[in-house]
């Protein structure tokens, strides 16, 4: 921008985030009032604040105020790009994964991952998830071609770090446990079929098997895909959880939506 | 389009069941639109709900109309299609700016009142009335630094918006009350000197002062009750100029939904006391 507009909007920005002693010649005069400080201090805040409501499971974690601390220096690095600040945090899971201060909490970046599909799965588009009974009229043979639509809500991820979903759980639902946490693998699916996110744990050939769907392979596929990933999986009783949580919208079959 | 000369209320999801189970005579409501600009979900339902009920204005924090650039289509058009799902009775913006170069800052920034800003404001009003079909209202900001480059007093300015684009003003009595004591301006005289016929709105706010600086700072915190001089000014604001919608504004520090419904009883009240004293003979 070449108008004294535009050059004004450049110089404020560059004074809202920096040292008052660096502002331009044309933005001395305000930053050097007090009030200036309120509009540094307004836009941190929003962006604090949303980053705290973003992640609660995270902020009950590490307490509010680490939460604020690593939020200030997030905000710093990554300013909203929209102004929906419900959206707001895409890249915090990264932010912590490789923030010094949180390399003794190596679980934190994936509770964020989760706290971060909660916010995606509340958002979605609203769809009515499958009705079982399209599937149970199939033959066995037009069912292996049958392919299922993950829901617009559907989360899902496999932690082989650790049990990340329990530690996710207990603190989003604010559960009083202190009880130790047995050290293993896990996965967990959120999805809102109708108002509320809901979530289970998924176990590896849970997450394979939506993997599959998700890439579009037919059901006789996407089972194979979770044997591969756990051997002993019994494919009927998967599917009928998935089916109950409402984890799909609709069936396709060899390539032609029903 | 519904006419509401009645007092509302800010909606947070806090008082979602209440405020659609609340039938205080013309209550409505004022949300802030970014925080339904969403695919689906909850959210967008119990405004529905709520919309079922009562009118509902939507105020939005995210244009940017003082930026030296166009309105973000996109953001447009998502407000429209909000705007034609909800069918709101009021739709305003803020004389600020807040997204520049693709960066969202939470706050409303000030700018210079210039001709070049003028021109700029007025195509963006312009630009988003024409999305939405539909008038919109500009709200007068709060104020705490000096700027050297005002080649407009804050009124005219507003006021020639009005006039250029067919916008209406949404009189925020605290940001005059705010800008006033921060500013150092006379408040009462802002207020008697606001032109009545583009006030489509009238907002009413909590203030607190600077944790640092004291009363020697006002912030526009929006996380109290409204002023005992906040309400003066709107007597004799409403008292010039009878009944228009008026909005008490809470985003923070949120009470009981009653401590709120009282606060807007007052509001409904000052607003009939002007309307029997016209009807007096």
């Amino acid at each position: 921008m070449s108008t004294s507009l535009g050059r004004f909007q450049d110089d404020f920005m560059q004074a809202l985030f920096a040292p008052t002693e660096d502002a331009t010649f044309e933005m001395s005069s305000l930053v050097c009032q007090p009030g200036f400080s309120v509009y540094r201090n307004t836009v941190m805040k929003g962006c604090i604040d949303a980053l705290q409501a973003n992640y609660p499971s995270v902020t009950r974690l590490v307490g509010e105020e680490w939460m604020r601390g690593a939020a200030a220096i997030y905000a710093r690095l990554h300013q909203p790009q929209d102004s929906r600040l419900f959206y707001y945090g895409e890249r915090f899971a990264d932010f912590l994964a490789r923030f010094e201060p949180a390399a003794e909490l190596p679980y934190l970046p994936d509770v964020a991952r989760l706290d971060r599909f909660w916010s995606e799965s509340h958002a979605a588009h609203d769809e009515a998830p499958l009705n079982v009974a399209v599937l149970s009229g199939l033959a066995p043979e037009v069912l292996a071609g049958t392919v299922l639509h993950p829901h617009a809500s559907a989360r899902w991820a496999w932690f082989a770090s650790g049990p990340i979903y329990t530690i996710w759980r207990r603190n989003r639902e604010s559960v009083e446990d202190d009880s130790e946490i047995e050290w293993r693998s896990e996965g967990a699916l959120l999805v809102r079929a109708q108002e509320t996110v809901e979530w289970m744990a998924l176990d590896a050939s849970g997450c394979a098997f939506l993997d599959a769907c998700r890439s579009g392979w037919p059901l006789a596929e996407a089972a194979t895909a979770a044997i591969a990933a756990q051997e002993s999986t019994d494919i009927a009783p998967l599917l009928a959880r998935l089916l109950e949580a409402g984890a799909f919208s609709h069936a396709s079959v060899a390539n032609e939506t029903q | 389009m519904t006419t509401i000369l009645t007092a509302g209320l800010s909606l947070k999801p806090q008082y979602y069941e209440q405020a659609q189970a609340c039938r205080a005579d013309g209550l409505w409501f004022e949300v802030h639109p970014e925080n339904y600009l969403v695919a689906g979900g909850p959210r967008l339902g119990w405004l529905e709900r709520i919309r079922a009920e009562h009118s509902i204005s939507l105020h939005g924090v995210a244009l940017s109309l003082a930026a030296d650039c166009a309105p973000d289509a996109v953001h447009l058009e998502r407000l429209a299609a909000l705007a034609q799902r909800i069918e709101p009775a009021l739709v305003s913006e803020h004389l600020a700016w807040s997204t520049w170069r693709g960066a969202y800052h939470p706050d409303l920034l000030p700018f210079p009142r210039t001709d070049e800003s003028l021109l700029r404001i007025a195509a963006n009003i312009g630009a988003t009335q024409e999305a939405l079909a539909r008038r919109i209202a500009i709200e007068n900001p709060s104020h705490y630094v000096h700027i050297d480059g005002h080649a407009w007093d804050e009124i005219d300015f507003l006021a020639e918006l009005a006039r250029r684009t067919g916008c209406g003003l949404l009189l925020d009595i605290n940001n005059v009350y705010v800008g006033a004591r921060n500013l150092g301006y006379a408040a009462e005289e802002y207020i008697d000197r606001f032109p009545s016929e583009p006030i489509m709105e009238i907002h009413l706010a909590g203030h607190t002062p600077d944790p640092n600086l004291g009363p020697a700072l006002l912030i526009d915190s929006h996380d109290a009750p409204v002023a005992p001089e906040v309400w003066r000014l709107y007597e004799r604001l409403i008292g010039r100029i009878g009944p228009r919608p008026t909005l008490i504004e809470r985003d923070d520090n949120l009470p009981d939904f009653s401590i709120l419904l009282a606060e807007r009883n007052i509001a409904d009240a000052v607003m009939r006391a002007s309307l029997a004293e016209v009807a007096r003979p």
